[in-house]
């Protein structure tokens, strides 16, 4: 037997070798190493976080965090891995809806019972990556790495879902739109960790739906991106409607006349130009690329139209 | 800093190892361990050359830090064959001559196998998305497709 098979077999001991990495530029005197912790509890997360002098970094998928690491963008001092935390790796049935741990992945979520409750919302998150990422990722790491093109969250802000924040103060919880205040910024203080998201309880006729534009047909950031949540009355008047979109500013934005512009209608055509006159009105993307400021403004109005559609019929609205 | 101790199972067994705390699972499994299988393509989770699946899920073992997987169960292409035996979606690759320059293959292996635990019987479509994480540059996939196509059917027992 080879010593590979020794090693892998747990009968050799391979030698450890120190990294030959030169401790980081603004910290020539300090830790060569970063440190990582496992803790098992929120408060203890936190604790960490506090006491920490450098910068620390929250591990829950890492799909975006080890990415960054790599390219050099981001060097922490203290790593805090939140998937040893139970409350975390939970997702809660409760009284006013669902609890979705920080720590939970998008194939967790894709399995659960949310599914079926918020299709609109499972379906943005099991978006993301392919199936390798999609076992880490989570639609929390998603949110807090606050890129204007995340597509958990037009879905997220659309549902009307609420961030749970523990930190050395109180507990707090935000509507998901407060989170990111600017393209990698978020309005969480030194401290503070999403514990989890809150998902209201659907009343009945109620349905949501996420689209996105992205040049290939799969695995790719979104170029522009639309969330529609309806509430139907029995007659199939929308009542109540939250319309979100991704990617066409610096945050994700809450689209408040296009919503007004569905609500009492039953989605006929003229509440549908209306609506994606409402949502072109509200953008101001960049250009670059992957979409000029034209491509993104038209295109976030047909895909709100279509997102419409879609979370109409879920309602059981024809 | 020193390093992490880190007590896991490979492949069914029990292994200790110490690593860097920024280390990720994929540099521990091939420099450490001497698990080659798992290549590293791009690092960044692009390319799943480096799958593996820990506790029973898929993941690219680049995103993955190897003081992370203290506890946990993790499965490589190591542990595919069954001895000398060769695994039904192995022996479709190499009849289907589903590689040509094999960096990929580890990957696609484990994410096949993936697929086939949840799906037994996936349509073309399916596969193809269930292995979208996978890059391969050599063989225009079709070869691929059709090996897992043809495991599957192989282990249905149709």
């Amino acid at each position: 037997m080879d010593d590979n098979r020794l090693f892998a077999k747990g009968l050799a001991f391979p030698p450890f070798e120190k990294s030959k990495r030169e401790p980081h530029a603004s910290n020539p005197g300090g830790s060569r190493f970063m440190r990582y912790e496992a803790p098992s509890s929120t408060k203890a997360a936190v604790t960490l976080l506090m006491k920490e002098k450098g910068k620390s970094a929250i591990l829950a998928g890492g799909t975006d965090l080890l990415v960054r690491m790599k390219g050099g963008f981001i060097e922490p001092d203290l790593i805090v891995d939140i998937k040893r935390i139970p409350a975390m790796r939970e997702i809660k049935k409760t009284a006013s809806g669902f609890q979705v741990g920080a720590a939970v992945s998008g194939n967790e979520l894709g399995r659960s019972v949310v599914k079926k409750a918020w299709p609109g919302v499972v379906e943005a998150a099991n978006l993301i990556g392919s199936k390798q990422v999609q076992g880490r990722c989570t639609m929390v790491g998603n949110m807090c790495n606050a890129s204007p093109a995340a597509d958990s969250v037009p879905a997220l802000v659309a549902a009307g879902a609420q961030a749970v924040i523990v930190g050395p103060k109180k507990k707090r919880t935000i509507p998901v739109e407060k989170v990111s205040t600017a393209p990698g910024r978020t309005s969480l203080a030194k401290g503070e960790i999403v514990e989890s998201l809150l998902l209201p309880k659907r009343p009945p006729r109620s349905g949501d739906a996420y689209l996105r534009f992205i040049p290939r047909s799969e695995m790719d950031i979104a170029v522009v991106s639309a969330g529609v949540n309806v509430v139907l009355d029995a007659k199939g008047v929308i009542k109540e409607a939250r319309v979100a979109l991704g990617a066409v500013a610096p945050t994700v934005l809450l689209v408040a006349p296009a919503a007004k512009a569905i609500i009492g209608t039953k989605l006929d055509d003229e509440a549908l130009d209306k609506l994606a006159a409402a949502c072109s009105a509200a953008c101001s993307p960049i250009d670059d690329k992957r979409g000029t400021i034209e491509f993104r403004t038209k295109v976030a109005g047909v895909l709100a139209k279509r997102a419409a559609k879609i979370a109409y019929q879920r309602a059981g609205g024809k | 800093m020193s390093g992490v101790h880190v007590s896991t199972t490979i492949n069914g067994d029990p292994i200790d190892f110490v690593c860097d705390p920024d280390e990720p699972l994929l540099d521990v499994l091939r420099n450490r361990l001497g698990l080659t299988g798992a290549k590293e393509g791009c690092g960044t989770g692009d390319c799943g050359a480096c799958s593996i699946t820990l506790d029973g899920e898929l993941v690219c073992s680049c995103l993955v830090l190897g003081a992370e997987a203290e506890g946990r169960k993790i499965e490589t292409i190591e542990g595919m064959a069954d001895g000398d035996k060769l695994h039904p979606l192995q022996r479709a690759f190499i009849s289907n001559a589903a590689l040509q320059c094999g960096i990929c293959t580890p990957g696609f292996l484990i994410a096949a196998k993936a697929l086939l635990k949840k799906n037994k019987n996936p349509t073309e479509e399916e596969i193809r998305f269930g292995l979208a994480g996978n890059l391969c540059r050599c063989t225009g996939y079709d070869k691929i497709v059709r090996a897992v196509q043809e495991a599957a059917k192989e282990m249905r027992g149709a």
